[in-house]
């Protein structure tokens, strides 16, 4: 029996290992096409140079590192109101028979592959917006509404679960002070909670500028400075999902490049949520 | 006694939680049961046919795709050639029930690549071999032509090509200089390395380059369904895939249309490659010949590309 679960143990101990060896080839496979290319028309020029014509060897992606951030941004703008009412709603106010049907339909958000998402910004949202708002409709605007949503699941059940995670004793505590019910709620439970809603925050932010299909849909990709939120643009993600198919050589090598930098991106996002929720409450 | 693993696990999870819960609130946390001796064993027993399903599932599959894999003929390459060879590949299944033929998209580079790697036994390009590929075998099964499309309510019919180019350049930002409508030009193109692209910074641009300014969609049916949808846009795309969605504009009074194709009147003309590594034998060989027979080569006239035997296109 003892030796059995020994066996067990190492074989999950190994297949646990195999995803971080994943990893690592990954990483060194990204670094190793990549490198070449940033080091040969250098770092400067390649992160901060401002036209992308792969045709005629100029490789610069300051204006994808802008856009991408642009469309986070504008995600978060909607994602972050949203996202906490509908958290504080689901943990503290709701009635249980709404909550039956609330909860499977916000994880049912996360399952809605992003291709759908990509789809139905392309019928729904860009048309109005390019009849309503004007510009090609493509834009980072319809993008940021996509967004928007697409990260709701990841802010919500997140930070539902950091409120979910307080003792009880705070809640008691406030209420017997006489605080009601909404100063509770938004004077102690969120303070208290603030850094897993902040970590909820920035792995959305994480999945906002990982996204690709739906933003290769929606955004239009073309590759200029955005210049406001009804402008096209193409952010690092696109970058690479749109040209993959047809790059070879140096081009390819630059694609590779560009997602060295959306790795470090990522890294730093994932690195500064789990620093933060690891913090201790209070 | 509870089960000690269980035990040892909600101790961990306390662990996480900085001790701010106890072991009763963890329990309903994570909706774990009070374990009795059997419990989590139970557990396993109730999920052990679903992993058995699973395992048999996957075994079968993998057995399945290893059978096609081996017994079928794998096209890939150019998205322009794509939706052709999609349907020459039905069309020849038809008649030769046991054969497969999987045909992929991936662009035209990779499509190379493929043959090159032996990925694909075909691969198929819309442009030109380029330096170390033209050691491959190719062979021309048709020929396309590039319109330039435009929202069918756009009342613009007919442009030079020298005007295209200002278009494309970003010269010229609004319908209204080519006495359309005053509404701003939205350029729709194709992605850096497409075919259909440089056949169009080829046969249009010349040393021009498309405006930074355009919107870059990754395939002809995306680029049309951008047009189709946006009265001031205007794109580029291969004229078989032209549909009533769009309409193709005239250049300097030449319709893209058959005969004007044949006598060299309308200048953009590229060339569909199929590649492949050698001379193709066997199954490979007899799908190639499949395409250049008459049959074939009618059914891509008739889907809007210009068939290679010219006796076929005067009938």
């Amino acid at each position: 029996m003892q030796v059995k679960e020994k066996i067990i143990e190492k074989i999950f101990l190994l297949i646990a290992l195999s995803s971080i060896f994943i990893l690592g080839l990954i990483t060194f496979f990204i670094f190793e096409e990549g490198l070449p290319l940033i080091l040969k028309i250098g770092p400067k020029a390649f992160l901060l140079g401002e036209r992308w014509i792969p045709s005629k060897g100029s490789f610069g992606i300051y204006p994808m590192i802008v856009s991408s951030f642009w469309v986070t941004f504008g995600a978060l703008l909607l994602g972050i109101p949203l996202g906490l009412a509908c958290t504080i709603f689901l943990s503290e106010l709701i009635p249980p028979s709404i909550g039956i049907l609330l909860r499977p339909a916000i994880q049912l958000l996360a399952a809605i592959p992003s291709v759908i998402y990509g789809f139905w910004g392309l019928i729904v949202l860009v048309p109005l917006i390019q009849n309503y708002l004007g510009g090609p409709g493509l834009s980072i605007f319809a993008g940021s509404l996509v967004l928007g949503f697409m990260i709701l699941p990841t802010i919500i059940t997140i930070s539902e679960d950091s409120l979910k995670a307080l003792p009880p004793s705070y809640k008691a505590g406030a209420l017997a002070l006489g605080a009601t019910h909404w100063q509770t709620i938004w004077r102690v439970l969120i303070p208290a909670a603030k850094s897993g809603i902040v970590a909820s925050i920035i792995l959305g932010m994480g999945r906002a500028i990982g996204e690709t299909m739906a933003m290769i849909m929606i955004l239009g990709n073309a590759v200029k400075m955005p210049s406001s939120f009804l402008d096209s643009a193409r952010t690092l993600t696109t970058n690479i999902g749109i040209e993959m198919g047809y790059a070879s050589g140096d081009h390819r090598q630059a694609l590779f490049a560009t997602g060295i930098v959306l790795f470090f991106i990522i890294m730093a996002l994932n690195t500064l949520a789990i620093f933060l929720s690891r913090r201790r409450v209070g | 006694m509870d089960n000690p693993y269980t035990e040892k696990m909600i101790g961990k999870v306390e662990y996480w939680n900085d001790g701010l819960m106890d072991q009763k609130e963890v329990r309903q946390y994570f909706n774990i049961p009070s374990f009795h001796r059997n419990g989590i064993n139970s557990i396993y027993a109730n999920s052990k046919p679903l992993l058995w399903f699973l395992f048999f599932f996957l075994l079968i599959s993998a057995g399945v795709g290893c059978q096609r894999s081996k017994a079928g003929i794998t096209v890939a390459g150019s998205t322009s050639v794509e939706p052709f060879a999609e349907l020459l590949a039905e069309e020849y299944m038809s008649n030769y029930p046991q054969s497969h033929i999987y045909v992929q998209g991936g662009g035209s580079t990779a499509g190379i690549e493929a043959v090159i790697t032996r990925a694909a036994k075909i691969g198929m390009s819309s442009r030109p071999l380029l330096g170390q590929e033209k050691n491959l075998y190719s062979v021309t099964i048709a020929k396309d032509a590039i319109a330039i499309i435009l929202h069918p309510k756009n009342p613009i019919q007919d442009l030079s090509l020298d005007q295209i180019r200002e278009v494309f350049s970003g010269k010229i930002k609004s319908w209204k200089e080519l006495k359309g409508i005053s509404r701003p030009i939205v350029l729709v193109t194709r992605e850096e390395g497409s075919g259909t692209r440089e056949a169009f910074q080829k046969f249009v641009m010349e040393k021009e380059d498309i405006s930074l300014e355009s919107l870059v969609q990754d395939s002809n049916g995306a680029v049309r369904q951008v047009v189709a949808s946006n009265p001031s846009a205007i794109g580029y795309i291969s004229l078989g895939l032209v549909n009533n969605q769009v309409k193709a504009l005239k250049i300097s009074g030449v319709e893209p249309n058959l005969t004007d194709i044949e006598n060299g009147k309308y200048m953009l003309v590229r060339p569909f490659l199929f590649v492949f590594n050698e001379e193709p034998v066997g199954e490979t060989k007899s799908f190639l010949e499949f395409v250049l027979s008459p049959l074939a080569q009618k059914l891509l006239l008739k889907e809007g590309l210009v068939p290679i035997l010219p006796k076929i296109a005067k009938e």
